[in-house]
């Protein structure tokens, strides 16, 4: 992934990110020229709300070791409503994950508009040091899928 | 009360109400009570029983047996009411091809636990005055009748009937029940301790899917689980991602819609306390989006497809309980 002597864990962190907001602020702070780490990997959606709970899981599956989940601002939606149905399915859902057992921190669902660019950018600098305080993914990976 | 509903069913299979009728037939042994149809009156008298074994919740049979022809009688516990309501609520059943029976609930028994006092060979158990007498092949043995009651009815939540056409007996009502108690005892672990109770529930599941076929909210003709690109139909789980992936799924699919009939658990033929992940749900629910009974009624909107502008964000799981 990257060039790395001194073999500090880098995590990769999976956004999924609104088309209508967060995209666009992900696309601001690169038009602004503001850093964020690459471990941070956007995956696009029409809505947060189209992230259905099975996305987060294979996420984790897949290798990600946190995964976080932007969208418009209540009350900004596109569509109107589906952030308000997003956050009450993921609050339901990250519940669930923590009284499973496995650490809150690796989840988060953030609102980016499309004007905070420099919102993203701090908000994915900030998410990527606390999961690379966690360290690795282990209470939910699949281990099939471990990169050596 | 056997007696009464053999009675009832053959009136109205008589007098052309109903052409069938849902309720429970003997196994293979005396405890092992299976929902079954009867379409005559010889049927009933030969096959049908109610029991302290007649656990199973019948409600779901009601997804394909409403839609045939002709009205079907079925007997209802308590319970059963609350996932007869949730269906008619989400348009699974015809709630006008339905003839329901409300009959008394539990406490029912639990098979397994009178087996785990080392008792085998048994014939039949018979309740008299909460004392079991239970007739084996090496004699009689005696248990208590409430050491030997299920799980699910142990934390009974009502007595009360949500809809039915008629009853036998008397309508009960909602009680006080303790059956948030162990959630709130796993809330308090810390997240290790948590995490390594889950393990040692989960791995045990062998995916026989016997918890969703159950499930009277599980009523998808397309299962996420059965589909054959998913790479997870139909086989065991092959890692603890697979354990939990299924599980937590599994109890999402159902979050504000399981009425907490407890089903899930008795099924289990590994003994997972499934219902804890349903209650989980509920719990939050209820404290998160205010109090909310599924099965309740038929007209109000579920939890997860309605919201309001003031709900909390989801950092609030970060914010609360033990890390």
């Amino acid at each position: 992934m990257q060039v790395n002597d001194n073999k500090e864990f880098q995590p990769l962190i999976v956004a999924f990110c609104c088309n209508w907001c967060s995209y666009a602020g992900a696309d601001l702070s690169g038009t602004n020229r503001l850093n964020y780490p690459t471990n941070v990997k956007i995956i696009r959606v029409p809505c947060s709300c189209r992230v259905n709970p099975m996305f987060i899981l294979r996420a984790f599956q897949k290798g990600a070791d946190g995964v976080i989940l932007c969208g418009c601002h209540p009350g900004d939606c596109h569509y109107t409503s589906g952030n308000y149905f997003t956050r009450r399915r993921m609050t339901l859902l990250f519940s669930m994950l923590d009284f499973l057992g496995i650490e809150r921190d690796r989840t988060r669902v953030e609102w980016v508009s499309a004007a905070e660019g420099a919102k993203f950018a701090a908000t994915m600098n900030e998410f990527t040091e606390a999961v690379k305080k966690l360290g690795p993914n282990r209470r939910l990976e699949d281990l099939r899928c471990r990169k050596q | 009360m056997q007696e009464a509903m053999i009675n009832k069913a053959k009136q109205l299979l008589a007098d052309g109400t109903v052409s069938r009728v849902i309720g429970w037939k003997r196994g293979e042994f005396a405890y092992d009570i299976t929902p079954a149809v009867f379409e005559t009156a010889e049927e009933l008298e030969k096959d049908f029983v109610f029991d302290d074994f007649t656990s199973a919740n019948v409600s779901k049979y009601l997804v394909k047996e409403s839609k045939k022809e002709g009205k079907v009688l079925v007997f209802l516990k308590p319970c059963d009411t609350y996932s007869l309501n949730q269906l008619t609520k989400e348009h699974r059943v015809d709630r006008d091809n339905i003839y329901v029976v409300g009959i008394p609930g539990g406490p029912k028994l639990d098979i397994e636990k009178i087996k785990a006092k080392g008792i085998t060979g048994i014939t039949s158990v018979k309740n008299d005055n909460f004392t079991l007498k239970i007739e084996t092949l090496y004699g009689e043995e005696t248990m208590p009748f409430y050491e030997a009651v299920l799980d699910k009815c142990a934390s009974c939540k009502s007595k009360k009937h949500v809809t039915y056409d008629e009853l036998i007996g008397e309508d009960g009502d909602t009680l006080e029940s303790n059956r948030f108690d162990m959630v709130e005892q796993l809330e308090n672990m810390t997240s290790q301790e948590r995490y390594d109770f889950w393990r040692s529930e989960l791995s045990k599941c062998i995916r026989c899917n016997a918890c969703r076929n159950v499930c009277p909210a599980c009523t998808c003709e397309n299962c996420v689980f059965d589909n054959p690109a998913s790479g997870i139909d139909n086989k065991a789980p092959a890692d603890s991602f697979e354990e939990n992936m299924f599980h937590i799924i599994r109890a999402f699919h159902v979050a504000g819609r399981c009425t907490d009939c407890g089903e899930c658990s008795r099924v289990c033929p590994q003994h997972i306390p499934l219902h804890l992940l349903n209650r989980k749900f509920i719990k939050d629910i209820n404290s998160l989006y205010g109090e909310y009974q599924a099965g309740a009624d038929t007209t109000s909107r579920a939890p997860l497809t309605d919201y309001t502008a003031d709900d909390c964000e989801a950092s609030i799981v970060h914010e609360r309980g033990v890390e």
